[in-house]
């Protein structure tokens, strides 16, 4: 059932309805506040510590809400990143990528396990054994692009999304395995300095207090910026872009106008592979390379459905969203909920979104006909 | 030769629509009962109940759970683990709190409190649906199994953070905790797993499975036809959340004697149950027991198997093996046979029919 | 054939021969609709008359799906109102509709891919089927005596359509020209007051095309089921049908006798196309 069609069935009576909820929940707001400001609740009752204290605190130490927010801002920016490299594969293909968190992790592991295996090989370590290993890097995984490409994607044609979704599910198993067996299941820690990605930290002084940046996380932002440039102009504006887009909408009406989906296949699971090597060289300076970081791209999931599958500024948005509630809901409300709700605090954000916008804030609404 | 449906007519509505019609069928299935109350028990070894036949069949219930849902309502689940949690735990809280009343009552009964979970986290499923779906059960899964690990009133204020199974008897044979035997765990485990296979069957022969499919195949269609969406999906949550609920609980209590939610409840585990769905065959009970089956005795066979050929292997490539492979597995049935080993079960027995002939 | 369903068919089901000026059983009076800017009715008012073939028909994109999509309550119009059985109704469920007396079939095949003919056409009993969730658990006794009796009438449908060779098999992989049948079938599982058909005979060959006439036809004498069908083949409407609406551009443009229509200059116009 389309809410659209029925959202516009009766007029003025349907926009009070929608208004309803953020009308009730604005009085509940001015409630609150008149009850905390009168001194009717305080410190210690639920209300008052979910909605009074969180924002007394921001307001007592603003530097350190700054600090959080710009954290969040550099975790949003990786979620994006992931989010980017399902979004990529999803517009272009119709396939829901799974397996683009282990993708990641597998492009950091082949990074770092290809240095490492240069530098016992007797190369000088350095800048340039890294860019070596980058170029390699690259190649494996244009290589897993066109593996994927011929054993699972081409037996697949034409099927329903849900089973390419499935399938990529077993994608993840078997990079999983065949990574672990390669490179072995400890922890690697990412050539940070060899590549040439800054160190250092900046402290600011802002608002009464200290702010200090990483100049990794900058250079982060920068670099996520630049691809993300990067990739819109390609897919909106090169002839690749138009054909990917085609294949998206249906792998049968573009096979017969003569789109090779082969190629296409493979040139979007590349550009994916990139996408996942920039985001694991960038998330594994920041903690240590292992496959406990496949966790990160579950964490992107709830990134799509806020953005919606189809939108690139939709899982840029989503992104940060997700990544500074996160971290500010940990921070100031954690502690209420007894901490850790960093798992699950951005699904349910997204799930909230959801029942509002059933298809994330920039995805494309389909009018169901029949 | 002896598998012939020739001269067995039907002549009722009711022969006609009977889940084994054909009498070979009924007599195969009352052969595997059989084997599987006296010959398993008698024959196999600890290690055999242990490892291989209470997980199978704990799985097969979760995995006919989650096959109600996706096989055949057609809604993505992930968070099977988080309803088997609830399922763990309910049972938990209730047999501390009433011990006088017999176990195996409450592994049941403990089923409805995660169907109310399950109907809670299914309402999204009203206005969204594929993979947004997907996602969304994912915040069932996240929230459950930080629950189990932050709420210590859970897990009773254990000072280990787990459930420890306590002994508890059924007619003064100890069924389960640590004094219980594994033959005892093993034939209340499969007496609950037909129990409610049976149910199943029934539901999916039936209006409700009807109401299911159709709303798995054309959501549309299904409404204009009187079908009421709300209903059927929610009814799809509630009864998909009980049989994981009471499979969670059966988890727990008859085969690992103790959990820690960290492992047994987590997201690798929801994904374990749905491989074995979509590798048994969405929307096939049989498929369900096929699946769980190969996919929890595969590491056993390759553990095995692989140095009994020659195949030298140490514990940790095992286990990367056996992770390559499931994900082989996927995607080998889902571009050969997305009906999955349901599908050959059924080209076998066809086969079987016109034997010795090709058709 | 026609005796086995008489037999089948319940007492409720009125078998009063059709009536060319029977009361009003459905009006649609001055219902617009519109997608965003895009207006795909605009204004029309017609009605159905108990026992009808009532045809829609109209260039592409004229709102003729539209319209039926408004009268089983799956679109909701922003102005107008509709009677049916004598009582205004409000915005309304699909589901709703169907409890009312409302069948339909779709312009693209709308069955259950996945089930067996069967299947599909007891699916279109659920609204007929009572039996709670405890019954239904066990399936035997009561719901497995409602089963068949609801098989019983479904059987009575797969005679009428003579689709009993295919009464196993999923409808997937069932030829179009059967799929079309069955899901006839399946409408007609809800013993219908009205029975929507959006293009029943879309794609299909001559022979095809009678034998779905016939079908119709029979439906009508034999369950006195009231018919509103949108249809291309102008033959086959002209036959079929006792009165005629003709949609263009979201708007009514004539309304009568296959006779009075094909004289109509607009409707001319229309299918001929001139300046707008």
């Amino acid at each position: 059932m389309s809410d659209a069609v029925i959202a516009k069935g009766d007029g003025d009576a349907a926009r009070w309805r929608k208004a309803l909820p953020a009308l009730a929940t604005l009085g509940a707001l001015a409630a609150i506040v008149a009850a905390a400001m009168t001194g009717v609740i305080a410190r210690g009752n639920l209300v008052y510590d979910v909605f009074i204290d969180p924002f007394i605190a921001i307001a007592s130490l603003p530097d350190l809400f700054v600090q959080t927010v710009w954290e969040g801002f550099v975790a949003g920016v990786l979620y994006a990143l992931i989010a980017l490299g399902f979004v990529l594969i999803y517009k272009a293909s119709g396939v829901f990528n799974f397996a683009q968190g282990i993708m990641v992790v597998f492009a950091a592991l082949t990074l770092v396990g290809l240095y490492e295996f240069m530098d016992n090989a007797g190369l000088p370590a350095g800048g340039f054994l890294a860019l070596l290993a980058l170029v390699l890097t690259l190649a494996v995984m244009f290589a897993l692009a066109v593996t994927v490409e011929r054993v699972v994607l081409r037996p697949l044609v034409n099927q329903p999304e849900i089973i390419l979704f499935m399938a990529t599910f077993g994608l993840t198993y078997v990079l999983i395995g065949f990574g672990e067996m390669v490179f072995g299941g400890n922890p690697k820690v990412m050539i940070t300095q060899a590549l040439g990605l800054p160190t250092g930290v900046s402290d600011f002084a802002i608002l009464g207090g200290r702010v200090s940046i990483q100049h990794l996380d900058v250079a982060a932002a920068i670099i996520a910026t630049t691809m993300i440039a990067c990739l819109a102009f390609f897919f909106q504006y090169t002839r690749i872009g138009r054909a990917l887009r085609a294949v998206a909408d249906s792998h049968k009406a573009a096979l017969s106008v003569g789109i090779t989906l082969n190629q296409i296949w493979i040139v979007v699971w590349f550009a994916a592979g990139i996408v996942a090597l920039v985001t694991g060289i960038m998330w594994g300076a920041r903690s240590d390379v292992s496959f406990a970081l496949d966790i990160i791209a579950l964490k992107a999931l709830p990134v799509l459905i806020l953005g919606g599958f189809t939108s690139i500024p939709g899982a840029i948005i989503g992104g940060l969203i997700i990544g500074i509630g996160e971290k500010l809901g940990e921070f100031y409300w954690g502690p209420l909920f007894g901490n850790g709700i960093e798992t699950w605090f951005a699904y349910i954000i997204a799930l909230i979104f959801l029942l509002f916008r059933p298809h994330g804030l920039f995805g494309e609404k389909i009018i169901e006909r029949i | 030769m002896y598998y012939r449906e020739t001269g067995q007519y039907k002549t009722s509505y009711i022969g006609d629509m009977a889940v084994f019609p054909i009498r070979q069928d009924r007599i195969g299935i009352a052969l595997i009962l059989l084997a599987a109350y006296v010959g398993i028990p008698a024959l196999s070894s600890e290690f055999v109940l242990k490892t291989i036949m209470i997980p199978s069949l704990v799985f097969a219930l979760a995995a006919i759970g989650l096959n109600i849902l996706v096989g055949y309502t057609g809604l993505i689940s992930l968070g099977t683990a988080g309803f088997m949690g609830v399922g763990a735990y309910a049972c938990y809280k209730l047999t501390l709190a009433f011990p006088e009343i017999n176990i195996v009552v409450w592994i049941i009964a403990s089923g409805f409190f995660s169907a109310a979970i399950g109907v809670l986290f299914g309402l999204p499923s009203l206005r969204i649906k594929g993979f947004y779906l997907a996602v969304a059960t994912l915040a069932a899964q996240f929230f459950l199994q930080w629950s189990f690990v932050r709420v210590p009133w859970l897990f009773n204020y254990n000072t280990s953070g787990s459930i420890e199974v306590p002994t508890r008897t059924l007619m003064g044979v100890a069924i389960t905790g640590p004094t219980a035997s594994l033959e005892a765990k093993y034939l209340i485990c499969l007496t609950i797993v037909v129990l409610l296979t049976w149910l199943a069957s029934n539901l999916v022969h039936g209006r409700v499975g009807r109401a299911w499919m159709a709303v798995r195949d054309m959501d549309i269609a299904a409404e204009l036809m009187g079908i009421k969406l709300f209903e059927a999906k929610l009814l799809a949550f509630a009864v998909s959340s009980f049989y994981c609920g009471v499979a969670g609980a059966m988890a727990v209590f008859l085969w690992l004697g103790g959990a820690e939610a960290g492992t047994e409840f987590s997201i690798q585990r929801s994904f374990v149950i749905l491989f074995i769905v979509i590798i048994g065959g969405l929307g096939s009970l049989i498929g369900s027991f096929l699946g769980a089956a190969l996919l929890v005795a595969q590491p056993t066979i390759l553990k095995f198997g692989l140095p009994a050929i020659g195949i030298p292997l140490t514990g940790a490539n095992a286990e990367h093996i056996n992770s390559m492979i499931t994900g082989a597995l996927i995607i080998f049935f889902l571009i050969v046979e997305p009906l999955g080993l349901a599908r050959l079960w059924q080209i076998t027995k066809q086969k079987l029919r016109v034997w010795p002939f090709p058709y | 054939m026609s005796d086995a369903m008489t037999r089948m068919a319940p007492a409720d089901v009125t078998m009063a021969a059709p009536a060319r000026d029977g009361e009003v059983l459905l009006k649609v009076e001055d219902v617009s609709l519109s997608f965003g800017g895009v207006k795909a009715i605009q204004g029309v008012s017609f009605d159905i008359r108990k026992g009808e073939i009532r045809a829609i028909i109209g260039p592409n994109g004229a709102g003729k799906t539209s319209m039926l999509n408004v009268i089983n309550g799956f679109y909701h119009p922003q102005q107008g109102r509709i009677t049916f059985k004598g009582n205004v109704r409000s915005a309304m469920r699909p589901h709703e509709a169907a409890a009312g007396g409302i069948a339909r079939t779709f312009q693209n095949v709308a069955l259950f891919k996945g089930m067996s003919t069967i299947d599909n056409i007891m699916a279109g009993r659920s609204l007929k089927m009572k039996r709670g969730f405890g019954w239904q658990l066990w399936r035997g006794g009561p719901a497995l005596a409602e089963d068949v009796a609801h098989r019983r009438f479904v059987e009575g449908i797969i005679d009428f359509l003579e689709i009993q060779a295919i009464r196993k098999q999923p409808v997937g992989r069932l030829p179009y020209g059967l799929q079309k049948r069955v899901e006839l079938g399946r409408a007609l599982a809800m013993e219908p007051d009205l029975l929507l058909l959006d293009e029943p005979m879309a794609g299909m060959n001559v022979e095809e095309k009678e034998d779905m006439c016939r079908f119709i036809l029979d439906t009508r004498e034999q369950f006195g089921t009231t018919i509103a069908l949108i249809e291309h083949d102008m033959g086959v409407v002209m036959d079929l049908s006792d009165r005629v609406v003709v949609l263009d551009y979201g708007r009514k443009i004539a309304d009568g006798t296959p006779d009075e229509v094909k004289a109509d200059q607009s409707v001319i116009d229309a299918y001929l196309g001139v300046a707008h």
